[in-house]
């Protein structure tokens, strides 16, 4: 369909990841499409939320962590020697589980940081970008009469949505999102889901959900993870209604997980 | 059932006798600090008052301070005092903010706790010791060594003239800031600590580099903090007076040049009371500690205010 008209932008192989001794992520071959949602699923501690933190080198950042394999980001593997995770993570930005707007900064401050930490001084491009951000993320109208207020002056919902600004801010191609509804009440979390919609018209997005109906919901592809490995990946449609391992279909009739 | 409820209400009322019981004996205590400070507050202005009667207000204008001729002024030991803990504050902050960062951020695991307890352990040195090291190792390493460099590298400023004693202003603003190290570094790290995780990941998925996500998700979250820590190191310096009174050269001057004798409000008292002859001299002391007290809270006073100022959600 049109999936073939679209290009893989993250090709992920043989990614393995963990701690010290201990193996979390177990070699994860993958592909991620080009301005689609891919949700990543499975029980807790089944390793999404560390290969998630794989993709824009989040993982090494953590004591004992340590990663082989291969992520290439158009066709460059952001693991090979000589690359700079600080670029790296200019390109693939980050939502989180919790919202986490800088403290003691404005909500136009925090939208601007990704900009001014790459040493963008120009106030004009900044401030374009900022209420290009917010409008994307749906914030603007919310906001805009109080730019200068505390970004921690925000409600639970819109503090996520300020994060989403934050990351849109500095246009990177493919954004993550590690359950980033989890923490927000069912109100907030529709207002995200409806946003991802219309994201996903600019921006790749991964993101890994605990709520199978949420990847029902909001994803193109769904990749399904059990202790570790990767057991199934494939349209979203296509794996809720027929999935192909006896794993995959136990888990979303509920039999665990 | 109605037997359930009955017991139920009995315990209730049981419990409420015990908390009142517990709030009231904390009233009581906190009540008692107050009555404590202000006590001490009234104090001190009752036994300097007889200086206030012979002298007027003049006390807190005069820079001269002779009890051989009975004229008592607090200015040179205000000057003594700030400047001391001024130097103090200048060698200290850095330092304790320089390594608090370092064990939060970025020192190997198994080191923090060793390192810890040593900068923890300057704290338990008796300010005896501190000044008895400062006369024998401080004070001629100063004499001998830093004062011809700054005054031969500097020749047209006074900050840094005048005949090498070794003991004065700047020495013991360095031996306060070895004091307050310990102080300010504990309770720095601690603030560090208290900054949520999530904002410097936050940072770096930005794309800030450690430095970046230090500056924006550790260090600005924890300014109001860090602030407040500065604060009771300060205070500690300018009331620290065993240590200082050793090695400041005792003498109620206002000079120019740092590396002079020179007394703080806390030396001089601790010098002369002892020996305080007549009636007006020693309201005269009091009147100095009254003075010290009245700084020290509205430093308080000023640094709560800024810290308000820093303050965010954490």
């Amino acid at each position: 369909m049109n999936k073939d008209s679209k290009s893989n932008i993250l090709i992920i192989d043989q990614l393995t990841a963990g701690f010290g001794k201990s193996e979390i992520v177990k070699k994860i071959s993958m592909q991620v499409t080009e301005k689609e949602i891919t949700a990543l699923i499975g029980p807790s501690g089944c390793g999404k939320s560390t290969f998630l933190r794989c993709l824009n080198r989040l993982h090494e950042e953590t004591p004992d962590a340590w990663v082989h394999g291969k992520v290439n980001l158009n066709n460059k593997n952001i693991y090979e020697k000589g690359t700079d995770p600080v670029f790296v993570r200019s390109q693939i930005g980050m939502v989180f589980q919790k919202p986490n707007p800088f403290p003691s900064m404005s909500i136009y401050d925090n939208v601007a940081a990704g900009l001014t930490i790459r040493g963008i001084k120009k106030k004009t491009y900044i401030a374009e970008a900022v209420e290009r951000s917010l409008i994307q993320a749906a914030l603007w109208t919310e906001v805009k009469d109080k730019l200068k207020s505390a970004g921690t002056s925000l409600s639970g919902g819109q503090q996520q949505r300020l994060c989403i600004a934050r990351a849109l801010a500095i246009s990177p191609p493919v954004i993550l999102m590690d359950e980033p509804t989890s923490a927000l009440d069912p109100i907030s979390t529709a207002k995200i889901e409806e946003l991802l919609h219309q994201l996903k018209k600019e921006v790749t997005i991964v993101i890994v959900t605990h709520n199978m109906q949420q990847a029902a919901r909001v994803s193109d592809q769904t990749a399904f993870f059990l202790l570790g490995e990767l057991i199934e990946m494939d349209s979203t449609k296509k794996f809720f209604t027929n999935p192909k391992d006896p794993r995959s279909e136990n888990y979303i009739t509920g039999r665990f997980g | 059932m109605s037997e359930f409820i009955h017991a139920k209400s009995i315990k209730n009322n049981e419990v409420r006798f015990s908390d009142a019981l517990f709030y009231n004996f904390l009233r009581l205590i906190t009540v008692l600090i107050i009555i404590l400070f202000a006590s001490v507050f009234v104090f001190l202005y009752r036994s300097s008052e007889p200086l206030f009667l012979e002298q007027g207000w003049s006390f807190f204008k005069e820079t001269t301070w002779s009890p051989t001729t009975d004229t008592y002024g607090v200015l040179a030991f205000v000057y003594g005092t700030l400047v001391s803990s001024f130097i103090a504050l200048l060698f200290a902050v850095p330092v304790s903010m320089g390594s608090a960062l370092f064990l939060t951020q970025l020192c190997p695991r198994f080191l923090v706790s060793p390192i810890r307890s040593i900068i923890e352990l300057l704290a338990a040195i008796p300010s005896v010791v501190y000044g008895l090291w400062g006369i024998f190792v401080l004070a001629p390493f100063i004499k001998n060594y830093v004062q011809p460099v700054l005054s031969g590298l500097t020749p047209g400023l006074p900050f840094f003239q005048g005949p090498p004693f070794g003991l004065g202003l700047f020495t013991a603003g360095l031996i306060l800031a070895i004091m307050i190290i310990p102080t300010i570094t504990t309770i720095s790290i601690e603030i560090f600590q208290a900054v949520p995780k999530l904002y410097k990941e936050g940072a770096k998925a930005l794309g800030a580099t450690d430095w970046e996500a230090i500056k924006i998700a550790v260090i600005k979250p924890g300014m109001a903090g860090v602030l407040a820590a500065i604060t009771l190191g300060l205070g500690r310096a300018m009331g620290e007076t065993m240590a200082v009174t050793m090695v400041i050269g005792n003498r109620a001057d206002i000079s120019s040049s740092l590396f002079s004798p020179a007394a703080t409000m806390a030396s001089v008292i601790a010098n002369e009371y002892a020996e305080a002859g007549s009636n007006l001299h020693s309201a005269s002391l009091t009147a100095v500690g009254f003075t010290l007290l009245l700084i020290s809270m509205l430093v308080n006073f000023g640094a709560r205010y800024i810290i308000k100022k820093f303050r965010g959600p954490i």
